[in-house]
């Protein structure tokens, strides 16, 4: 209990403190707020022009960060939400917990951006990554009918893992099924998450793990190491766009907007590629970092339109778990 | 007895029973109050419950039988470097799941260690992934569990016994069925129960080596209802039934668990005269090779894996550290005030069925304790700032049926022997804890908090829910650094994990046994 | 005086009837065949066992519930009548005060017991480092310390050689002398009973009788007591 007293006491000290600057509460995923991450440049940016506290809670992923949200329904504390995907926006707005935004901006999306709650601050395509020396498939045909190993992730607990599950189903939509079940003894194993199947991957229990294009892009640039490439795919890459956007029962609402608007301005995009190894949802003045201009450049972007996501998903998981659990 | 028997801490130790439960209930209460209900459970929640239990029995059945002859060869051999040896096993059971993986993997796995000792032969290689790689991981995890758990058995043979079946000359098989096989039959079932319900929560080590969603058990499907669906109502119902399976192994187990189970920890090998030459020695030093081995390479490959990566760690490492163990201190505090208590109650009572409570904590689904916990603090305060008292209560409240395995039995006999001596004195209350009980009982406090400190710093629990970017414990920062691509910084974080788990566990035990004088 | 009213003790089957009076400065032995509940006895009398009928005074005062340390009674026991852990000096503190908060006289009376018992030179060693009559010897310590008007022995000398026997059970004699305390000790000797007791206290058939002095007895024993000495 003196713990708890201690810490009320901290905190209310230092809101008495920073009584006259307002605080803006951002809610965003775990690796955006770590050190290495771009959180503390964005929050130092940002605070230079606000005139304001901005206050970053980080929670596990952006799936997580939902269910948090619906825990909390509309008593959080939460002014802006960072980091909810394509694949959680309709689930998102079911909630009317968020509140549209005015922002314009020139995307360098591979596709038109028109949702008017959520703005996008960066994205990437899914890709199997491997070993520069591999000659990897051209196709998920060619990676069922070969024999490399790949790990990938569960689609129930992982954000890539869904993302892989949506690309096979947009691609192939009745055939996705003939599909998984060619891919099922490619696959050594399915993990949680990210981390886990990276992991394993680079400890050479597989061929190829799915990630990102970009991925190579932090062993080029942070390890300069040129030994990982992304395998590109013929039937085109499904994206991961990641969104921000603000909520309705904020007491902040002209500055959760500025935020949602700063996230896509160039202050802002020229400094998350790196950090978040993903692409900038606008190009900065500066251009791409150095490296970047080294990924694979798919063809063909893939994504499913946020309202059907919801249907598709449950029916995408249905064959997934039918395919592998054989 | 009718008798008169001292009361220890009846008040306090239903208190802390009835604390363990209400935490547990409110935290399920919590959830189910948010819940809108949809159907029951899918086909595929009963095709994850049996999986769950079929792995979980099996990983516990094997677990023990290997760990018998294991435990047999260490009770009756006696080697420089034994006492090393033994706490050095005890550490796959502390060591965040991701990192065991990983150690398991460079020795198991497709381009692991033994693979490339049978290609080397020119035999084919064997694969970890399917419901055999479950079961290794959870041997791996277990095995030293077990191994503990009946060697303290085996030092409950009297040495008299052994005394009169060398004066009779039994042989190695005559021994094992006279003194053996009763011993054993006392304690396996409680040990198999305990492992039991420890791999019924299991989540990432089955999914990972059980090679895909074949491998989903119920702590998945929870996941699964929390985060891919939200439908609160199953998950609850999920959790229900992990604790109805859970419990009633528990209460099954403590039914039959006897009451010298984990014993003294003085872990001494009882003198004896039986199997001391010839094929018996040889085959004890085989297996106590093989074990040592099948334990120690994996944790080998973690310590190589982490050197590297030590000079890689960011500072935010040694705050988590620091953190971390910040956790383990207050998990070991909590720990000891609930358990001692419960303890003191369990010990005074003729039957002790009521252990069974403390084996709720351990059958519980973390993310269900820390889902439930959050809606109940959120409103109230920032989660944040409760994240590491929180996660120490888990903690604790996950150690507390090994920490009651250990302190009861202790705890008994002290009652029984000076009991009458402390109430003739009129010693009471915490002079009866401060000059009899805590001196008599030392060793096990101190073997318990060790134990519990260990779990405590290696356990990424319900943090990961509560926690922000100041308040991270080593193993949430290990994870956070595997996502961000630095595996070689997260593999020193890892080896910085395992050295203070196994620091912490040996300055308690250590203490505890300089305490007593022993 | 300690008087037990229309005692009943009942322990599962067993059961003692017991009616005595017991006058300070006295000593008492109990005496009986095996199993007939001598034990016991003093158990209920201590506390220990909870009387099924019956009353228990110490002076006119009720004491039949009052918890064992609260009784104007100590007691030793066959074994385990010093905590191996503490030191000599603090078993018999802890029967100054049992929270062992020694004031500098509480120490002084410590040390002058220890004087008396002869263990002033072991005062600092753990009972384990001790014979067996120097482990007898820190008990009776604590026992003086202790100064309570009766004092009960559940055979606590019966481990000891005869020699040692009679030196303690001298020793016991002259304690409860110098502090006026009544002494009640069970025993299978004949010998011990005319060594230290004035009065018998025969426990046989389910019944403690009211105590008879102990030479009457001894020399005109009832024929199932004549059976039992041999």
């Amino acid at each position: 209990m003196k713990y708890l007293a201690l810490a009320a006491a901290t905190t209310l000290a230092a809101s008495a403190a920073a009584a006259d600057t307002p605080e803006l509460v951002v809610y965003t995923y775990d690796s955006f707020v770590s050190d290495w991450g771009p959180g503390p440049q964005i929050e130092k940016a940002f605070e230079e022009t606000c005139g304001c506290d901005l206050k970053f809670v980080a929670n596990g992923d952006g799936a997580e960060l939902l269910a948090r949200l619906r825990l909390e329904g509309a008593r959080s504390d939460a002014d802006v939400v960072l980091g909810l995907d394509t694949s959680l926006i309709a689930a998102a707005k079911e909630t009317g917990l968020f509140a549209n935004t005015e922002v314009s901006a020139d995307y360098a999306l591979p596709i038109a951006w028109t949702d008017a709650t959520f703005a996008p601050y960066d994205w990437g395509y899914f890709a199997f990554v491997h070993n520069a020396d591999l000659d990897p498939p051209s196709s998920f045909r060619a990676l069922g009918e070969s024999d490399l190993k790949i790990v990938i992730q569960d689609p129930r607990s992982s954000t890539p893992g869904l993302g892989l599950l949506m690309w096979v189903k947009d691609a192939y939509g009745d055939k996705a099924p003939a599909i998984w079940n060619g891919m099922a003894d490619n696959i050594v194993t399915v993990t949680k998450g990210w981390s886990e199947a990276y992991g394993l991957f680079l400890e050479g229990e597989a061929d190829m793990v799915l990630s990102y294009t970009t991925s190579p892009a932090y062993h080029i640039i942070a390890e300069e190491d040129e030994s990982k490439a992304a395998a590109v795919f013929d039937e085109g890459h499904y994206m991961q766009i990641e969104v921000v956007g603000r909520l309705a029962g904020s007491d902040q609402p002209d500055l959760a907007a500025d935020f949602v608007r700063f996230m896509v301005s160039d202050a802002a995009q020229s400094i998350l590629p790196t950090p978040n190894w993903m692409y900038p949802a606008v190009m900065p003045s500066g251009g791409l970092p150095k490296g970047f201009e080294a990924l694979v450049a798919p063809e063909k972007a893939r994504l499913i339109e946020a309202d059907k996501v919801p249907a598709i998903r449950d029916e995408a998981l249905a064959e997934w778990l039918g395919a592998l659990s054989q | 007895m009718a008798g008169r028997t001292l009361s220890v801490s009846t008040f306090t130790g239903i208190s802390a029973a009835a604390l363990v439960v209400a935490l547990i209930l409110a935290a399920l209460l919590a959830v189910i109050s948010r819940a809108e209900w949809g159907g029951g459970l899918t086909a595929a929640d009963w095709a994850a419950i049996r999986f769950t239990m079929w792995q979980a029995a099996l990983s516990a059945l094997i677990s023990v039988l290997l760990a018998i002859p294991v435990a047999r060869a260490l009770a009756r051999r006696h080697f420089r470097g034994r006492q090393v040896l033994v706490t050095l096993l005890g550490a796959p059971f502390i060591l965040p799941v991701i990192v065991a993986v990983l150690g398991l993997l460079a020795v198991f796995g497709r381009s692991g260690w033994v693979n490339g000792l049978l290609g080397w032969l020119g035999l084919p290689e064997v694969s970890i992934y399917g419901l055999q790689g479950v079961v290794l991981a959870h041997v791996f995890f277990n095995l030293p569990l077990a191994t503990r758990l009946l060697l303290q058995g085996w030092q409950t043979i009297p040495a008299e016994r052994f005394r009169l079946a060398a004066q009779v000359g039994l042989t190695p098989g005559a021994m094992f069925r006279v003194i053996e096989i009763p011993l054993l039959r006392q304690i396996v079932p409680g040990v198999t129960a305990l492992i039991f319900v420890i791999c019924l929560t299991s989540f990432a080590v089955a999914l990972t080596l059980g090679g895909g969603p074949r491998a989903t058990t119920v702590e998945l499907a929870i996941y699964q209802a929390f985060r891919f669906d939200f439908d609160l109502g199953r998950a609850a119902l999920l959790s229900v039934m992990q604790l109805v399976i859970a419990g009633s192994a528990a209460v099954a187990a403590l039914w039959i668990l006897p009451e010298a189970g984990f014993g003294s920890g003085q872990d001494r090998p009882v003198q004896r005269w039986d199997a001391r030459s010839g094929l018996p020695k040889a085959l004890d030093i085989v297996l106590i090779g093989l074990a040592s081995g099948f334990l120690l390479l994996p944790l080998w490959a973690v310590v190589l894996r982490g050197f590297v990566g030590l000079l890689q760690m960011p500072d935010t490492v040694w705050v988590a550290a620091g953190q971390s163990l910040m956790v383990a201190a207050g998990s070991i505090l909590l720990l000891l005030v609930i358990a001692l208590s419960m303890a003191g109650w369990i010990a005074t009572r003729a039957r002790g069925s009521v252990e069974a409570i403390g084996l709720l904590g351990l059958s519980a689904s973390p993310l269900m304790i820390g889902t439930g916990w959050f809606i109940l603090i959120n409103p109230v305060l920032d989660p944040a700032l409760l994240s590491l008292p929180v996660t120490a209560l888990v903690n604790a409240l996950m150690a507390l049926p090994f920490a009651l395995r250990i302190l009861v039995p202790r705890l008994r006999d002290t009652v029984q022997d000076f009991g009458r001596l402390s109430q003739t004195l009129g010693v009471r209350g915490r002079w009866l804890w401060r000059w009899v009980l805590l001196p008599r009982m030392a060793p096990q406090i101190g073997f318990a908090a060790g134990l519990t400190g260990a779990l405590s710093v290696g356990d990424l629990g319900v943090i990961a829910l509560f926690a922000d970017l100041e308040r991270a414990t080593l193993p949430l920062q290990m994870y956070r650094l595997m996502g961000a691509y630095r595996m070689e910084a997260a593999a020193g974080a890892a080896l910085l994990l395992l050295a203070m788990a196994l620091a912490i566990f040996w300055l308690c035990d250590r203490g505890g046994r300089h305490l007593a004088g022993t | 005086m300690l008087a037990l009213e229309k005692g009943l003790i009942v322990q599962g089957d067993f059961r003692l009837e017991a009616e005595m009076r017991l006058e300070p400065g006295r000593r008492y032995a109990v005496i009986g065949p095996s199993g007939a509940g001598k034990s016991t006895l003093l158990a209920a009398l201590c506390g220990f066992l909870p009387l099924a009928r019956g009353r228990l005074t110490w002076e006119g005062r009720d004491i039949t519930d009052a918890a064992p340390g609260e009784r104007p009674m100590t007691m030793l026991f066959q074994d385990n009548n010093l905590f191996p852990h503490l030191t000599v000096t603090q078993n018999v503190g802890l029967g100054v005060r049992p929270d062992m908060r020694l004031s500098a006289e509480d120490r002084a009376r410590v040390a002058s017991a220890l004087e008396r018992v002869g263990l002033t030179k072991h005062a600092d060693k753990r009972p384990g480092a001790l014979s067996g009559g120097q482990q007898s010897r820190a008990a009776l310590a604590r026992v003086l310390v202790q100064g309570r008007p009766l004092v009960l022995l559940d055979e606590p000398f019966a481990a000891l050689g005869p020699a040692l026997r009679n030196e303690m059970l001298d020793l016991v004699q002259a304690l409860v002398s110098e502090t006026g305390a009544s002494l009640v000790m069970v025993t299978h000797a004949p010998d011990d009973v005319r060594r230290i007791a004035q009065e018998v206290i025969y426990v046989a058939d389910g019944r403690a009788e009211s105590p008879v002095p102990a030479a009457d007895l001894l020399d005109n024993p009832p024929p199932a007591l004549r059976e039992y000495l041999g």
